[in-house]
Formats: structure tokens, sequence, C-alpha cells
């Protein structure tokens, strides 16, 4: 897969919904994800524009802007399943 | 103002009347509604007046695209366009595509947050519409963290300090959706888009304000060229100014019916009569009796366009376009169905504030009959009859009566009236002739005739009644009538005239007799003088002899 893969997360300072998030995806990339993924954590708060040229609403949100098309996911990602269905990232097992 | 509460006011004709200032100033306000009743307009027409006076305000919109919203406003003359290049106004744009997204854990809307901040600091905005917040909480499926985030939401918009319109579908048998929004807002504004038998009416009511007294019937608002109006009809009472100055009806004879001249200024006045009966005629003398005084006047007609009734009126030679063209006279064309019953008295009500009218001509009332329901007809008639006294406004209505009946009316009309007026057109000898009968005016002496009136082309005329031996008669038995007395009167006046004639000779003749008498006796009397004359000669001489004869007696005796 050489495919570029790109995930973002957005957090909003040091919450403990974004703590939490950025904890999980850490695991998740690690017990999960080969090192073709990029992976980020931006902090809204440090520029509030982003929110809005990214289209954020909720935070903490997982985006997965490539491979297209993009797939969001809010919450804290504490369900490792759930999220690895939502970024379709082929079968886990 | 009133004391307590700050108000902001939202430059909506009408809202800010019935709020007494407008929406609370710095907190949230909930507008809420169903799909096309003009909770998105009440908020731009909010945000774009507050701009322009001088407090900028943030458009959030989670439906339409910020170019949609300026277009859909262009119309309505708002440039929002130029208000957000001049920084007045930011349009935010929050899409959420629930297809795009999924819940997985604990999450809150500190992005929306953020945004809602970045955009009110760029423009340092005092005003925010959020339109509308279903679409917002639609794309979420966590009910409790959804519904703390409202109360956060509103909470939020408060520690701003911003004046909020917020935007909500209403809910199966709730205000709202969730069933929060509306505890959480210090003021609810529910709209509403009836549909009742064929007629569309827009209402507003204003469901909750705390803090401050307010309206609180459904007022009907209207979507027009213009934006968004309120148009607040409040019953007034009877606390109304009377006056004592009466106006002329512009028929002189019918005002020489009415001891003082006239009808008084601001009384409603209804003319009741069956088709044809000249009413709206009638109702035309008054309006250009008032302009000819040069005061203002306002038809509202429900059969006929404005050019009809000029037209019309030139056959019995008034010329009301002139007062058109000058702008004493306004006709106001709608047919009942038009609107519904509120919405007409609505209408008529902003146009009359506008036009400032001293006399207003409903014609013919009993068009609404036809179309609603008499109770609300008569509702309706009673709130114009209070509006336009309490104005100092004369009102005329006219009615078309369906019988000749003398005293009923269909919608009850008569209580509300000061004067009454009956035309009746009666057939009599095969021909139909207009008759005017004053069957009641408050406060004022008035003849009891029913009086014929012609309608001419010089105006209208009341005739004086024929009072003959077999009552008041009208049309050709009337001048059938006045053809046989006339004549009467001249073989009766000849009569006269020989009788006259005759007594003079005689007095001649008497006169003659007696002078040729008085002759006689003089002559007789001067006979009766000779000779008592000559008695009395003959009396003296016959003393004078025997003295004589006595003297010369003595002289031989003695």
């Amino acid at each position: 897969m050489n495919k570029p893969k790109e995930l973002t997360l957005y957090v909003a300072g040091q919450t403990p919904k974004s703590v939490a998030a950025i904890r999980n995806l850490e695991k998740i990339c690690a017990e999960h994800l080969d090192s073709s993924y990029v992976v980020k954590v931006v902090d809204l708060k440090e520029n509030p524009r982003l929110a809005r040229e990214h289209n954020i609403v909720a935070i903490p949100t997982l985006v997965r802007q490539l491979p297209v098309p993009i797939q969001k996911i809010i919450g804290d990602l504490s369900d490792t399943e759930k999220v690895l269905v939502h970024l379709q990232l082929g079968d886990p097992a | 103002m009133t004391a307590g509460i700050e108000k902001a006011l939202t430059g909506i004709e009408g809202f800010d009347d019935i709020t007494m200032g407008g929406l609370p100033r710095g907190r949230p306000t909930l507008v809420c509604g169903s799909a096309g009743c003009g909770k998105t307009l009440f908020a731009s027409t909010f945000l774009v007046n507050g701009a322009r006076a001088g407090e900028p305000g943030v458009f959030v919109t989670f439906e339409e695209r910020p170019s949609d919203i300026v277009d859909n406003v262009a119309s309505l003359g708002f440039e929002l366009d130029s208000l957000v290049e001049e920084e007045l106004i930011a349009i935010e744009h929050i899409a959420i595509d629930p297809s795009e997204l999924a819940e997985v854990g604990d999450y809150d809307l500190e992005g929306l947050f953020m945004r809602l901040e970045l955009a009110v600091e760029e423009v340092g905005a005092k005003r925010i519409v959020l339109d509308t917040i279903e679409s917002l909480f639609s794309a979420f499926q966590n009910p409790a963290i959804l519904r703390a985030e409202i109360r956060r939401l509103f909470d939020w918009l408060k520690d701003k300090g911003l004046t909020a319109v917020i935007t909500g579908e209403r809910g199966d048998g709730a205000l709202t959706r969730q069933g929060l929004e509306e505890y959480v807002s210090d003021c609810v504004i529910l709209l509403d888009h009836r549909v009742h038998n064929q007629i569309s009416t827009r209402r507003m009511r204003i469901v909750k304000y705390r803090g401050t007294p307010h309206g609180t019937n459904e007022y009907p608002f209207l979507i027009g060229e213009d934006g968004f109006s309120v148009l607040p009809v409040s019953s007034l009472g009877l606390e109304h100014q009377v006056y004592d100055e009466r106006l002329s009806s512009g028929i002189a004879d019918l005002d020489a019916m009415l001891t003082g001249g006239g009808f008084h200024r601001a009384s409603s006045i209804l003319f009741s009569g069956v088709a044809g009966a000249g009413k709206s005629s009638v109702a035309m003398c008054f309006v250009d009796a008032a302009c000819a005084r040069g005061e203002r006047a306002m038809v509202f007609s429900f059969e006929e366009s404005a050019d009809q009734i000029v037209r019309n009126m030139r056959s019995i030679g008034l010329d009301v376009a002139k007062w058109i063209d000058e702008g004493r006279l306004r006709c106001i064309s709608a047919r009942p169905t038009f609107y519904s019953l509120e919405m007409h008295l609505a209408i008529m009500v902003r146009e009359i504030s506008r036009f400032r009218p001293s006399l207003v001509v409903l014609d013919p009332i009993s068009a609404f009959l036809d179309s609603g329901e008499q109770l609300e007809v008569q509702a309706m008639l009673l709130r114009m009859v209070d509006y336009l006294k309490s104005n100092g406004i004369t009102g005329i209505f006219t009615n078309l009566a369906h019988d000749q009946t003398v005293g009923k009316t269909d919608a009850g009309l008569s209580s509300l009236m000061d004067a009454w007026l009956l035309l009746l057109n009666r057939e009599v000898n095969g021909e139909f002739n207009r008759e005017l009968y004053l069957l009641k005016a408050r406060g004022m002496a008035h003849s009891n005739q029913v009086r014929e009136f012609v309608m001419t082309e010089n105006g209208i005329r009341l005739l004086e009644p024929y009072l003959g031996a077999h009552g008041a008669l009208t049309g050709s038995a009337r001048r059938l009538a006045e053809a046989q007395d006339r004549r009467q009167e001249t073989s009766r006046r000849a009569e006269v005239m020989a009788l006259q004639d005759k007594v003079t000779q005689r007095r001649h003749r008497a006169e003659l007799e007696i002078a040729t008498l008085q002759a006689e006796v003089a002559a007789e009397e001067a006979e009766l003088r000779r000779l008592l004359k000559a008695e009395e000669d003959y009396r003296n001489q016959a003393a004078a002899d025997l003295a004589e004869l006595a003297a010369g007696r003595n002289a031989s005796g003695g």
C-alpha cells in the first residue's frame, strides 16, 4: 500500500476528552496501523481558524483526509473496533 | 423602553411595538416555526437592521450556503454582500454531513464554539443568528451530549452578551424538536403559516418573553416587498376621544335631514341596501366632500377596481380622479378571498396608519360575510371600528342586504354603528325608485322621513317627499300627484278670482245705491229746513201783528 494515508486528530487544549483521544489514537496506530500512515494532532486552541478551514465542529475529531472520501470520526475513540471500521482500514483480523 | 431588561430593536415593522422595544439585548431568542414560515427572513432582517444601526452581527448558517442567503434577501433590498464587505456582517457557514461522520465515544462541540467566537471577534459582533439549530443537531446522534451542548451554547451566547436569534423547526406537539431550546431561551417567538378555507395566513405569537410585558395575541404578519412586517391589531376598547364637529356628507339634502348639518366626525356610518340602491355612490359623495375640504380619504373596495370607481362616479358628476392625482384619495382594491380576515384587517390598518386619512370607506363589508364566519367578521369589524374611532377617522361601511327588511343586518352590525342609512329600491306601479331613510343617528335629532333620492349628472339629490292623502309617494306616482295638485290649484285659484270679481262689483253697486239714497235724504232735509224757517217766520210775523193790534186798541180807549 503505497497510497498516501493521512489522519489528523483535532483537539482543543488538554481537555480530558482530547487527552483520551490522543492516547487512544496512539494505541490504535501502534497496534493496528502500519507506518504508511501520517498521523497529525492539531490543537485548535492554537489556531482556531483551522476549525473553519477544515470544517470542524465537534471535538475531538479524527479526520481521514486521504484516501478520499474524507471520513470523520468524532469522540474520544474509546472503541478501537468501531474506529477501525469507520476508517475502512480493511478487516482488523 | 420599560425598566428591567434592555432591548435591541429589530427594525421589523410592528414587531418592536408589540415587544415594546425589540428582542432582549444580550440574550438568546428562539424563533420557531415549521418550514417556510419566515424564520430565516426574520433572523436576517434582525441582523441587517442591527448592522445598519451600528451593531455588527454574525450569521451562522447550518443549511444554506452564504451566497444563497445573500441572494435570498437581496430582493428585499438588504445588501448583505456589501455589509459583509464592510465587515459589519460575517456569514459563517457550518456544514455537517452526517454521512461522513461517525461517533465513537465522548465528544463535545468545542469546535463550533471556537468558530463562533472567531467570527464574533472578527466583526466585533453584538448580534448573532443561528439558522437553524436543528440542522446542526440532527447531525449528531448522542442526545445526552446534544442537550448538554444546547445548554452550553445558550449560556455561551449569554456570557458573550450577544443578542441572539436562534431559529428552530417545530417538533411534533412541541415548540422545538429537542423540547429544550424554548426553556433556555429568554424569548420565544412562534411563527405559523396556516391555511384555512384555502386562504393562507401568517401569524406570529410571542410565547414567552422573560422580564417584560408583551402582547400575547397572535399577530398576523406579512412577508411582502418591503420585508417582514408584523401587523398589530390591538383591541382598543371604548376610551376614544369624541368629536362634536360635524362633517358634511357631500349631499346637501342629506345634511339637512340632520340637525347640526351633518354626521359627527369619527363616527361609524353604515349604508345598507339591496343591489343597485346606490350605496357606493353615496359613500363616494362623502369621500368627495372630505377631499374637497382638503382632508384625505381612503377607499377599500372589495368589488371594484380603482379605475372602475372613477369611471362610475363620473356618471353622477363626481370627479374623484383628481383627488387620486392630488394624493388625497387612495383606493385599494382586493378581493375578500385574497387574504384571510385577519390579514385584511391588518393590511387595512397598516395602510391607514401610513396614509393617515380622515375618512375610510369599506365597500362592501358584506363581501366578507360570504368568505368568512359571521362571528369572525363581526369581530374584525369591531376592531376596525375601534381602530378608526381611536384615530379620529370617520368610517363608512356599506352592506349589501339581501332583502329590504328593516332592522336586520347580517352580522349584527347595527350596534357597532353610530349612524345607519337605509337605502331602498322599491317597486311601485312598475318602476323602481330609490329611497333613503335615516334609520339611526346617535346623538343627533334627525328627520324621520323616507326621502326619494335621485342620481343625476350633477350629483345626488334628495327630493322633498310628496305627502298626500295616501301617504308619501315617490317616482312617477309622486310626479303625477304633484301634477294633479298643480292642476287642482290652478282651477281653485280661478274660482277664487271669479268670486273676488263678483264681490267687488257688488260692492260698487251697493256704494252707488248708498250715494243715491244719501242724496235723496239730503234733498228732503233741505226741504224740511226750508219749511221750518217758513213756519218760524210766520210765527214771528203773527206775534208782531198781535202786538201792533193791541197797541192800537189802547190808543182809542184811553
